[in-house]
């Protein structure tokens, strides 16, 4: 599947210091700093509507990672991902409805989150593949089912209603503020998981899925590593899933349906799986292929092709069925998604115009 | 009353079951065959059961036309994803055909809301009597049908992989596809085969129930209901298939009748198989037939 980057030619590494740095070389280094101020300075040139797709792009991204730690680099799949991000919403609503300030909300609901996700992942610990793929779709169904009956803790079919983010009794109630929260999130969230892919704990997860009985032969506890990266998986959920509820401010049970889950997946076909940046741009493409989706749709308003395929009444099913053909188009023709793609058009503008 | 209410349950689950066991069955077949776990089989009912009720409503055919010609839509369906989709994916992860059929499944879904809308369309009808009379229980006659649908399918598999040339070669292949092949039979035809049958199969099931509960976009859940099923008989057993969609069918209405009388929590019917599939995962996750998987370095 992934591959790490292939390193530019001529840089050497010569202490273990430069082989455990995040960004290899200098030009990396300035390509995110300048990243950085670009995106803060989004807010000023954005309107509404690009910041709202901005944000969304930024919670879902921060999901599909922990996705993408699960399934790309431990190589366990699970088909109930979107579970897991409502529980994140539901249960940060549940805290501010408690008492506890917005701020902490968030991370707290991410740490229950991933106690849930520990408590579906011991199974997972003795499974994989095909079965866990199963597991995972009851842990979907039996999950959505509590959601629907559990009205102390989603306000049931009614839903659940929550608060803006505030800090300091600045409350960040517009999309140009918002987006400094998601934006901080998502930094955290993406460094965080970069470090971790190269401490020891994050080579275990890839040894694991690379070659589980090897793995298991030279030392690496199986059973603890699966179900960490399950918890970790989930922990990624459901922070992501309290920014939606922070930002949506009301979460309802018919959102985190299969159908959902499966998007999960395909952002990180899409992106690239066991890729850090890959999920991220497989968040980007699923948010911003509707949009694409749509203003096709639109260009054709009035046309013959409309009035025959009757496209302005189903949006939403053409929009289904773009999720399932660019999963399956992804898998046969790039499947490391993205990623792969960037890198080599990196290379190519690397070495322009002599590129052979 | 309460005995004869427990007994018609009884026998619902039992017919609904037999329909699970069908496309339970259809489902472990491209698994023998192909080594494919199949998410998009529920999706085999719903475009057969559309092709169906659109040959009849919209073209005006009599069932009797209209039936033979869906089965042989079907068999092209099936054999055209197969070579078109899962061809190019032989030897990539096993997580990668569970998402490419997955994705299937979102695809066929939508195409088929987008197609005929997300109403639930009623079958024209087909048999004179809608009720008959069994052993005291009222029975749909469709019911009946199905129940006898259902065990000549079983009979025609069983026929199939124990006499005939090509279930032969299909066991074979499901046994070492190397030998298979290294004594002549044709692997990407086998391939092929096992997924048009398994299409053929489930749109049967799939016209069975559009006929008595009208074709919806509801169809699909049978193939996620199928899991259930085969896990609790063993993913690579065909007789184990057939069991374990009984035991689902008629754990479904014991639970719902449970739920009804005592717990009062609703949606049981749906849930109570999911339950069971998280427990069996844990207790024996090789089935009740299926071959245990020795793993050796």
């Amino acid at each position: 599947m992934a591959t790490a980057s292939p390193l530019p030619c001529g840089d050497f590494r010569t202490s273990y210091a430069a082989d455990m740095t995040i960004f290899p070389t200098r030009n990396s280094r300035i390509a995110l700093g300048v990243g950085l101020v670009l995106l803060c300075l989004a807010p000023l040139v954005f309107g509404r509507y690009e910041l709202s797709l901005l944000i969304q792009i930024g919670f879902l991204g921060i999901a599909a990672l922990g996705l993408n730690i699960l399934v790309g680099f431990t190589g366990q799949i699970s088909i109930g991902h979107a579970a897991f991000f409502g529980f994140g919403a539901f249960a940060s609503a549940g805290f501010v409805k408690l008492g506890v300030p917005v701020v902490l909300a968030i991370p707290l609901a991410g740490v229950a989150t991933a106690l849930v996700g520990l408590v579906f992942g011991l199974p997972a610990a003795r499974l994989k593949g095909l079965y866990l793929a199963i597991a995972t779709l009851a842990a979907q169904f039996i999950l959505e089912d509590f959601f629907a009956r559990a009205r102390w803790f989603s306000g049931g079919v009614a839903g659940q209603v929550t608060e803006n983010f505030s800090l300091f009794r600045f409350r960040f109630d517009r999309e140009e503020t918002y987006f400094y929260v998601v934006l901080a999130w998502v930094v955290l969230m993406y460094v965080m998981a970069a470090n971790l892919m190269r401490s020891r704990d994050g080579r275990a997860l890839v040894a694991v899925r690379d070659h589980y009985l090897s793995a298991e032969v030279m030392g690496i506890n199986l059973a603890y590593y699966r179900t960490l990266s399950f918890g970790i998986a989930s922990f990624y959920a459901g922070v992501g899933g309290a920014l939606y509820a922070h930002y949506i401010l009301f979460v309802s049970v018919e959102a985190f349906n299969i159908l959902f889950s499966i998007q999960f997946l395909a952002m990180i076909i899409i992106g690239g799986l066991g890729s850090v940046m890959g999920s991220l741009m497989g968040a980007a493409f699923m948010v911003l292929m509707p949009e694409a989706v749509q203003s096709a749709a639109q260009a054709l308003q009035g046309g013959a092709l409309d009035r025959a395929l009757n496209l302005g009444n189903s949006l939403n099913f053409l929009r289904e069925m773009a999720i399932g053909a660019a999963i399956i188009l992804f898998l046969i023709f790039e499947p490391d998604g993205l990623a792969r793609r960037w890198r080599l058009i990196k290379a190519y503008w690397k070495l322009y115009p002599y590129s052979h | 009353m309460e005995g004869t209410l427990f007994l018609q349950l009884l026998v619902n689950g039992l017919i609904v079951g037999a329909l699970y066991g069908v496309v339970a069955m259809s489902f472990v077949l491209i698994y023998k065959a192909s080594q494919v776990v199949n998410f998009a089989q529920g999706e085999f009912l719903l475009v057969g059961a559309w092709a169906c009720w659109w040959l009849i409503t919209d073209m005006q055919l009599p069932f009797w036309l209209a039936f033979p010609m869906c089965l042989a839509f079907m068999t092209i369906f099936g054999i055209v994803l197969q070579v078109t989709v899962l061809r190019p994916l032989i030897g990539e992860p096993v997580i990668s055909v569970i998402m490419a059929t997955v994705g299937l499944s979102i695809f066929f879904q939508a195409l088929m809301k987008w197609m005929f809308g997300v109403f639930a369309q009623p079958f024209p009808p087909i048999f004179a009597s809608e009720r008959v009379s069994l052993l005291g229980l009222e029975v749909q006659s469709v019911y009946l049908l199905s129940l006898v649908l259902s065990v000549v399918i079983m009979l025609g598999f069983w026929w199939f992989f124990t006499f005939s040339k090509h279930g032969l070669a299909m066991r074979a292949t499901a046994f070492d596809q190397q030998v298979a092949q290294s004594l002549g039979v044709s692997v990407p035809k086998v391939f092929a085969m096992s997924w048009a049958i398994s299409a053929v199969v489930s749109a049967v099931a799939g016209v069975v129930v559009g006929v008595v509960s009208g074709v919806s976009s509801g169809l699909s859940f049978y193939g996620i209901k199928v899991f259930p099923a085969v896990i609790l008989g063993g993913l690579d057993s065909i007789v184990g298939a057939m069991l374990g969609g009984i035991i689902v069918g008629v754990l479904e209405n014991v639970a719902q009748y449970l739920d009804a009388q005592w717990l009062n929590w609703g949606n049981m019917i749906n849930v109570a198989p999911f339950y069971a599939l998280v427990l069996i995962l844990l207790i024996k996750p090789y089935g009740l037939f299926g071959t245990r998987n020795i793993e050796r370095v």
